[in-house]
Order: C-alpha cells, then structure tokens, then sequence
C-alpha cells in the first residue's frame, strides 16, 4: 500500500509538472484527486486493512491528499499567472482587433418618431390611444363634416374595402387619424386631451413622395376655455422641441372642414433656413401640420356641448418629419426595409 | 387656380410687390403655391417694328430684316416664314437670354456672322422668349405695341398658381382673388361695368326657359346675341386664356372661359338656331337618353343628371359638357348664352360617372352662389356683341326658382375673445369684414350682425365670422399660450407601453424593426400553407385596389417578414434578425374586422457575426425559442413549448408557445417549401405572439422573493432515457422535489456512448434551504428519491 502511494506521488507530480493550462490541470485533477482517483479508492480501501496497517496507510494517504491538493492550487497560481504575464511579457497586445461582436438592433425610423413626438406631447399632458385602420366611412368622413359629395373628400382618395353586408355602412381603410379623433369625441367625456398615431392610407401610386399607406398623427384638446392662443401656444412648444429652439414657426389660415378657424403650421425650411430652394418650393416654409379649433357641429355630433365646451384638434404627417431631419428623399424607403437603410438610424 | 398680376391690378390697386402680396395670401388661406415671373429674363428684349426685308445675298432661306427700335434701326438676319413688313415683333440685342429654339437651353445672343453677313440681334419667337413652345415662327405683337418700350415692361407679367381651398368657391376667380388682395391690403376695387346695347328683338319673344327640377337646378339665367360673327379672339384675351392654362378656341367659346375665369360662374353658348323651338328645358335625363357631347363621344345618361334639353331632346349635360348638334361653330351666327346654378351634388354625380373633369364642373361641385348667374351672364355678353360685332336682345331670360337670401348672423365680441384667446376692438371686426363686404349694424346689446355679400356661399354662423376675422387681422395677432386647465385623468393604455417595451427589448437583443405595407398581394399570402378555416385563408379584399400588390388586407405579418428577408439576402449574407410588431386584419361578419397586434420575428443566417473571434453556427429552433423565453422573462411571465401543427412550420421543430392553458402564439423553422415559394435559403426561425394574449398574462407587479442566506449544494446527474422522453418531463418531476431550488440541463447526447433508442440528458440540480445550510445526508436523500421516481416513472437510469 505504502509502496502504491508512493508510486502515485511520483507519476502525480511528475505529470503535474507538465500540465500547461487549466484544462490539463483539470484532467490532472480527476484523475488523481477525483471521486474514482486512485487515491480516493485507496481511502476507501482503508476498511480492510489490518488495523496496525490501516493506521500508518491512512496517515500517508492523507497526508498524500493533503500534498496533492496543495501542489494543485500552487500549479493553479502558477497557471494564472504566466498567463497574465504571456500577454504582458508579448510586448505586443493588439487592442486594435475588433471586440466580440454583439448584434445591433435599429428601431424603425417611423417608430422612433412617433415615441419621439409622443412623448413631447405626454409631457404637456396629452396620452396616447390607438384606433381601428379599417374605419366606417362615417368616422372617417361624416362625423367630420364631410358629407358624401364634399370636395374634400376628393383631396383624399380613399381605398374601400370589398365588404358588403345588410345593414352595414361603407367600408374604408382611414384616409387620416382623425378619424380615431371623431370616435374619441363620441365616446369620451371632457376633459379630453390625445394624441392619436397610426397608420393611414390613399388610394395613390406610390413615388419618392406618395406612399399608398403613411403614418399620422392626430391629436386633441377638448375642456372649458380652450382658445385659439392654446392651440398656438402647445404646436408651437411642440415644434420647439422638436425641431428646435431657433427654427422660426409660422401659423396662417387654411380650411379642414371639422374645425374653424383652420390653421395650418409650418416651419422655417430645414434646407434654405428660409430663403427658398427646391425643398420648400421657394417659400422658405416648409407645411408641418393642419389644425384648428373644433367645429361646434363635429362637437355636437360626438355629444359634447359647444357652448360649454371648447377644443382644438391637429394632425401631422409623421413619415415628413425623419425625411426632413435626416434628408430622405424617397418616403418608399421606409416601407422597403433594406437594412442598409434601416441600420443608419 | 393661376392667376396673373397683370389681370388683378385691373381691378384692385396694388402696390406691395409681387412676393408681399403672394405671403398675404398665403397666410389669409389661399396659399400661393407658385409664382411665375414672365419677362424676368428678357432684359435686352424690346418691341421694334419691321422696316424692311430684303434677301440674304447667299443664302435662299435667309432673309435681311431691318427693325425699327424707336432710337435706332438695325439690320439682322432672320430665317423665319412669317415675316411681314410693319408688323410690331420682340427683338432681342446681343446680351439677352434666350431659350435656344431646338434645345430650349437658356444662353447669352452673341455678335453672329450668318453666310457672311454679320447679324447683332435677333426677332424672337415665342419658344426663344420662354412664353410657349411656339417655334413656327416670329412672335408678333399687336399693333399698338410702343414701339422700342422694353418688352419686360410690355408684356412681363407675374403669375400666381394659388391653392384655393373647398370653401371658397368665390376664389376660383380673378374677381375673388381682387376682393381677398382689396381686404387684405385696403385697396380699393373696380370691377368692370358690364353695360351694352340691347337693341335686337326681345329674348322672351324668341327663347322660353322652363325648370322642371329645381332642386337640381336653383337658377337659370340666358341671354341672346345675334349678327355674331365667329373668330379669332384678340390677342389680349389668348394671352390671358393661355396664362390661365385654357386653349384658346373661338371668340365666343374663349369669352365664355374668360368670365368663367373672371367671375366663377361657368356659362355655355349654344347656337341658337340649333336649339329646336327656342325652348330650354331643364330636367333629368330619361332613362336610356343618349347624347353625341362636343367631344365626339355618346353619352349613356341616366335618370340621376341633369340635362338641358330643346323640344326634341337634349342638347347638353347641364354643367358638364355640350351636345356636339348645338356647338357653336365657324356658320354659327345667334348665340344663346347660358348661365345658371346646378346643384354640386348632382354635378359631381354627373361628372364622375361620366368621367368628365372640368373647370366647369370643379366650380359648381365647391357650390357657387346662384346670385352670380346674371352678373357673369351680362359680362359675357357684353364681351360677345364687341369681340363678335353681335347684337344682344333686349332683357334676359331668368329663372329662380332656388332663391335664398343672406340672413345677417349675430357675432358677439365676448364670443369671438373665447374662441381666439384674444379680443378685438368692434372697429377691428367691423372693419375686417366690412372689408371684405359684409354689411355689418351693431344692436343695443353691442353684438354685431353681420350678413355676407352674395358671393360668400360658405359663411353660416357665427365661428365662420369669427374665422373671417382672424384671418384678416393676422393669425400673428392672436396670442400663445399653453393649456392652463388640470390635465384631464389617464385610464391606462396598456397595449402601447407593452409594445415600446417589447421593441425596445428586441433591439437589445440585436434585432431590427421593419414596418411594411398592411396591404399585400394574394399570390404572396397563397405561398404560405394555410390551416383550412383559419382566418388567413380569407383575407379582406379591397374594393379599388391600384395594384393587384395592394389588393389584399394582411391577415399575418410572415409573408411580408419573409419577403423583406429575401429582399435583404441579395446584399446580406450575414445573420438577419428582423421582426414587426403591427396589427394583421380578419374579417368579421357585419362588422370592421378584428385588428389585433401581432409580434412576429424572423432570424436567418450565422448567430454570431462572422469575425475573428469565430462562430458560423446558423440559427436554429432553440434560438428562436431562447428568445421568445427572454422575451417572457420580461415581462414575468412563464411558457410551456408544445406540440404545434403550423403548416408553415417545420413538421418537428416547432412548438406552441402556451401560458395557463391559452395559446400565446409559435415558435419554430419554417418549412423548407414555404422557403423555398420564398426563395430563401435555410433554416429560418420564426416567433409569432399574439399582443392581446400576451396583454392578459403579463405581471403588473412583482412579488418579492426572499433571497437565500444560507449556501447551496450543487449536484450533477447524468440520466439514460428512451429517446421519447421529454426534458420537460424530466424537469417537472426533479423541481418537484422539496430543496430542489433549481435544475438546469447541461448536456443532451445521443449516439454510440448509448443504447440505440436511448439518450443521455445530464442536469445539474442545486439544493437549498431557506432555512439553514444542508448536509450532505440531507441531500443525498432527496437526490436518491429523485433517482428512485425517474427510475420508476420514466425508466431513467444513472449514466455510469
Ligand atoms: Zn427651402
């Protein structure tokens, strides 16, 4: 027995020696100190010997453990530390190879916007709700003061759906946000402040700026004493953050059959800063958005009191306003998806 | 709606410069879109007269022009076939910019030597001017043109292109534009004086109107003009036309366009003698009535459109187009002149099942006022006895049957302050709309009363009065300020906030957003198996798709998710992650469709960049499946993977994402036929989770866990199993042992270490207590009861 450990101190620390990295070492391990090392079979085997032999056996196998457990965190050291001084010792570490790669992910240029747009108007109190795309041509037009034959229906060409049913009214995919705003008025109670994004369709062939399908906001502000100054006043804080504190914001009349007065928003050209270019068809304005103050009618129609109430509701285009800010000159590409686009946002 | 400075200032002053004016416009609602300055290019360029021709001595098509410039004569050489001596043209001196008659380039005229002869100037053509595409030959000017006046100064015009808006029919007029630019700056307004001569026999003796459907027709108003003698229109008139964008045709044609120009009211002129027993009749059409229209084209009318009509039939769509049998015509002589007021729905009904746009039917369909009818009627006829040498009967014929007047509608000052935010002075809003010819009284109260002056179709209470007001005044009057009322209660929306989390999760995880069309093509849904029945097999058609790629409303986001991944691997051959987070459409009966939000996900290609660090490994199931458990863990929630039959999905590995019993969505690769309809080369991984399950198990607030202060023990097992058998079945019994605190599979092997048939799953199993540190007895006895019931019930045995 005495003979045995011997031997295996001899072959463990012979072989130690030449372990050179901790997965050796870790083969090393096992085989000599593991469950079914010799070593612990010989401990095991203790049992059996005589008694005056089992003693002085027991003492040296221990011992022997002991030894080899030492010498294993001693080569351990070791190990860990002529690695530490490989890379120092190499003169050369080259911190210029690329890291590990990890995946970078890109948010959609139109969805970074909405959140970006969103938010701003989250902070002057206004929350966000999401309507049906596929709307009744009633919201989507009636309720707003656009009755079948409007003209203003014809500035929205509008794609219907193939759905006919008894008793059902006509079908559309929403040519504007609005509509989302004509149900809210119907189903909620003053005070009401929302901002309304989403996807909106026309029935137009597409080109470096038409898109069959775009994306809107909307929003509106319905309490008691709500003004024409309230309404410039939030668009105007809204275009400050947006797109920042030195672009002039101008404010002019323009017709939307659901509000009065009308209002349209634009902004100092992002590209001439106002002294006219292609962009901005040589006005030095570029048109962001379309509001105004509620139409009593529409108010009426959705059960609110004109008389007691009062609001503002708008409407932007977001898809504009990345184009806009990053100089995209073809809104196709954001409904193409190439990641070369993609990836640069 | 174009409109030229020149043809404004004939009746408002004006005295702001062309792009000042365009902003007043601009801001009061009708927004100049474009302005045109004709002439700003043709310094240099003057008006001469042609003293002599002679010929060119070496060449037979050349000719040696001699001009009049006023100070000066000069001798060019000049090619074109309509010169004639006297006659007044545009001559350009060397230094002008022209338009090169073939390139159409602009470039500087330079000193020339033609076939030897030496030429310092040129007679211009239209073309070479920039005012038409005109290149037949010399533009000639009229005969009173002054002789050596800059032609800039002659005939430099600026036209605006302006956007009128739905409300303003009034606007879609030169009149209407002076009225607004009057307002605007407080100029004063000349209108023309439409008086002439009526000396021939009585219109009511020769001409009977009768209306027999007065809604549709509110008034009809005709004069009637004999002796006329059809021609040319002067050149004042084709010029304006022309500006315009209207071709010029005959005298009487061209002024019936000219006052529908000036005034906004669309007129027509029938040849009187066409007109079978000089009756007019307004009616509906008769059902199957057809109509030979001036185009040349019979029209199947139906019993929904107006139509004018004579004794034996009809003779013209009311509003839209003439009857070829009474078109005015080079023999034609007496000309019954129409005005009247149709009703826009109608018209538009009219226009748009005969598919006929028109100036004329754009004006009726925005509803122009029926008191226009007779002003413009007697300007046009006017216009015809002079431009035709024609004689007008006495009086017109008109027909009201539709009349209504302007009640005057109350506007008080404390109302206008609580819509604007802003008050204004009564002087201020008197002014404001007495400007733009309302007529206003002011009543014991200090309300105002204000009526609007006919042409004003769209004032009808007191917020367009109001309206009125700040636009005239200026928006920029109008203050600003931020809502000053408590913000109103939020109920919460929680579908939004879970979906900005869960993009925000994915792009962490690398992945990309797309945002695709919602509406698809057929063919590219038909690539994917569908379950018979499910909701994808009938999608939402449209009823007008513009192309047969929008046709179909998507009923999933896969086949627009696999599209773009074919579309990105023409360029991309590394690892893709994509995913969209939108609504899909599926029908419901009677009702708008269902629109629930779907997550759907793809990943294709290597997992890991290709790099000098390694790693080509593709995507596979469990990487799919890695993250939708991720996913979960956001947000507190925990799955079982089942078994799943998606036809699109590989037949093995794919699994039903399931929670407490409802199904969240699938994971799995796609089947190679669906990537192959696709083209795509495999594997491809797909995730799909319903937003509105997703909605229903996520945890609002977490419980806290106690964290554990006492060690934990640490064992390995390595198991021998039929292959049949699951992890999860191995994983359910060993976590139900008490002290077990958790399992993790750490090695799954199949092949020749084991039995055929048979599997090797290693676990590492941690124990713990909440309450104090365990002993190896302890666990070595909850680990033997393991062993015992995984042998018992799943036929485990322990790998030696
Ligand atoms: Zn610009």
């Amino acid at each position: 027995m005495l003979q045995q450990l011997r031997e295996l101190e001899q072959s463990a620390l012979t072989e130690l020696e030449a372990v050179n990295d901790a997965k050796e070492l870790e083969l090393w391990r096992v085989r000599y100190l593991g469950k079914k090392s010799q070593l612990t079979q010989a401990l095991r085997g203790l049992a059996a010997l005589p008694v005056a032999e089992r003693k002085t056996a027991g003492a040296r196998a221990n011992q022997l453990k002991a030894e080899l457990e030492a010498a294993l965190g001693q080569k351990e050291l070791v190990l860990r530390n002529s690695q530490l001084s490989v890379a120092s010792e190499a003169g050369y570490f080259d911190v210029s190879l690329p890291g590990r790669p990890y995946p970078v992910g890109h948010l959609h240029p139109i969805t970074q916007t909405i959140y970006e747009v969103c938010d701003i108007f989250a902070s002057l109190g206004f929350q966000v709700v999401e309507g049906p795309e596929v709307e009744w041509d009633y919201y989507n037009f009636e309720a707003l003061n656009i009755p079948e034959e409007h003209p203003a229906r014809d500035s929205m060409s509008t794609s219907w759906v193939d759905f006919k049913a008894e008793g059902v009214r006509p079908m559309l995919l929403r040519t504007h946000t609005t509509s989302l705003t004509a149900r809210m008025i119907e189903a909620r109670k003053p005070p009401i402040r929302l901002v309304e994004p989403g996807r909106v369709y026309r029935y137009e062939a597409s080109d470096a700026t038409h898109s069959p399908m775009f994306h809107q906001i909307d929003g509106i502000a319905i309490d008691t004493g709500i003004t024409m100054a309230d309404l410039k006043g939030t668009l105007y804080e809204f275009a400050r953050r947006f797109f920042g504190e030195n672009r002039g914001v101008r404010f002019r009349c323009d017709y939307f059959p659901f509000v009065e007065p009308g209002v349209e928003m634009a902004i100092e050209c992002t590209v001439c800063n106002g002294s006219g270019c292609r962009l901005c068809g040589h006005s030095g304005w570029i048109e962001i958005l379309g509001a105004g103050m509620a139409h009593p009618r529409v108010l009426e129609r959705g059960g609110i009191d004109p008389e007691v109430y009062s609001g503002f509701a708008f409407g932007m285009g977001i898809d504009r306003m990345p184009m806009l800010r990053h100089g995209i000159d073809d809104i196709r590409l954001f409904y193409n998806n190439d990641l070369r686009f993609l990836s640069q946002f | 709606m174009k409109v030229s400075l020149s043809w404004l200032k004939e009746y408002v002053d004006i005295t702001l410069p062309p792009h000042k004016l365009a902003q007043r416009l601009t801001l009061a609602g009708n927004e100049v879109k474009g302005m045109q300055v004709v002439g700003g290019s043709w310094e240099f360029v003057s008006v001469g007269e042609i003293t002599a021709i002679n010929p060119h001595p070496n060449a037979d098509r050349l000719r040696l022009v001699t001009v009049n410039l006023g100070t000066e004569e000069t001798t060019v050489v000049c090619g074109a076939p309509n010169l004639r001596c006297d006659d007044k043209i545009a001559f350009a001196s060397v230094g002008a910019q022209l338009y090169d008659g073939h390139s159409g380039k602009l470039s500087r005229l330079e000193p020339a030597k033609i076939r030897g002869v030496a030429s310092r100037g040129m007679v211009c053509s239209e073309k070479e001017l920039g005012i038409s595409e005109s290149h037949q030959g010399i533009m000639v000017l009229p005969e009173d043109a002054p002789l050596g006046m800059p032609l800039a100064d002659y005939l430099g015009d600026v036209i605006f292109d302006l956007d009128i808006t739905p409300n303003r029919a009034d606007c879609l007029s030169v009149v209407g534009i002076a009225r607004e630019v009057s307002a605007l700056t407080g100029q004063g307004l000349h209108l023309p004086r439409a008086d002439y001569a009526e000396s021939a026999v009585p219109i009511d003796q020769q001409v009977s109107v009768s209306v027999i459907d007065p809604e549709l027709c509110s008034r009809y108003s005709a004069s009637l003009i004999t002796g006329v003698k059809i021609g040319p229109s002067p050149a004042w008139l084709q010029q304006r036309l022309l500006a315009y964008g209207m071709r010029p045709i005959n005298n009487v044609v061209d002024v019936t366009n000219y006052v529908m120009v000036e005034y906004g009211q669309p007129l027509h002129a029938f040849d009187y003698q066409r007109i079978r027993g000089g009756k007019i009749i307004v009616r509906r059409a008769e059902a199957g009535e057809t109509l030979d229209t001036l185009d040349g084209t019979k029209r199947s009318l139906d019993d929904n459109m107006l139509v004018i009509a004579d004794e034996k039939g009809a003779v013209a769509v009311a509003g839209i187009m003439g009857g070829a049998a009474s078109e005015v015509s080079e023999g034609t002589t007496s000309i019954l002149l129409e005005a009247a007021n149709f009703n826009a729905a109608s018209i538009h009904h009219t226009g748009s099942a005969l598919r006929l746009p028109s100036e004329a039917r754009m004006r009726f369909e925005r509803g122009i006022r029926p008191e226009l009818t007779v002003v413009a009627l007697k300007r046009a006829t006017q216009l015809i006895s002079k431009l035709g040498g024609g004689e007008a009967a006495q009086g017109l014929i008109d027909v009201y049957p539709g009349r209504a007047d302007h009640e005057p509608i109350r506007l008080s000052p404390g109302k206008l302050e609580r819509v604007l935010g802003v008050g204004f002075s009564p002087e201020q809003i008197t002014g404001a709309l007495t400007a733009l010819g309302f007529t206003c009284r002011t009543d014991a109260d200090g309300d105002l009363w204000a009526a609007a002056p006919y042409w004003r179709g769209d004032i009808r209470h007191d917020g367009d009065l109001i309206e009125e007001v700040a636009r005239i005044v200026g928006y920029d009057k109008i203050p600003m300020t931020l809502l000053s009322r408590p913000i109103p209660h939020q109920s919460p929306e929680p579908v939004f906030s879970l979906k900005r989390k869960l993009r925000g999760i994915l792009v962490g995880y690398g992945f990309s957003e797309i945002v695709t069309y919602s509406l698809t093509s057929l063919e590219l849904l038909r690539r994917l198996p569908m379950e018979p029945g499910s909701p994808d097999a009938e999608p939402l058609r449209m009823a007008n798709p513009m192309t047969f790629e929008q046709e179909y409303l998507r009923p999933n986001l896969r086949a627009n998710l696999l599209t773009t991944l074919a579309a990105n691997r023409r360029h991309e051959d590394g690892g893709i992650r994509l995913f969209e987070l939108g609504k899909v459409y599926l029908t419901r009966p009677k009702d708008l469709p269902e629109e629930p939000e779907v997550l759907c996900g793809l990943m294709s290609g290597p997992r890991l960049e290709h790099s000098w660090h390694g790693g080509d490994e593709l995507f596979g199931f469990y990487d799919a499946k890695g993250v939708v458990e991720a996913l979960l863990a956001h947000l507190g929630i925990a799955a079982d993977f089942v078994e799943s039959n998606d036809p699109a999905l590989h037949n093995a590995k794919q699994a039903g994402i399931m929670v407490s019993g409802n199904k969240l969505g699938v994971i799995g690769e796609l089947h190679p036929k669906v990537l192959t309809a696709f083209e795509i080369t495999g594997p491809v991984c797909l995730f799909e989770i319903n937003l509105a399950q997703l909605l229903n198990f996520t945890v609002g607030h977490r419980v806290f866990q106690p964290v554990a202060r006492f060690p934990v023990v640490e064992r390995d097992i390595a198991l021998v199993l039929d292959e049949q058998v699951s992890h999860a079945r191995v994983q359910e019994i060993i976590t139900g042992f008490p002290l077990v605190a958790q399992v993790t599979i750490f090695d799954a092997y199949w092949g020749k270490q084991v039995p055929a048939g048979k599997k090797s799953l290693a676990y590492r199993i941690v124990f713990r207590s909440l309450e104090h540190t365990l002993t190896d007895t302890e666990v070595d006895k909850v680990q033997q009861k393991i062993l015992t019931k995984l042998s018992r019930e799943l036929g485990a045995t322990l790998r030696s």
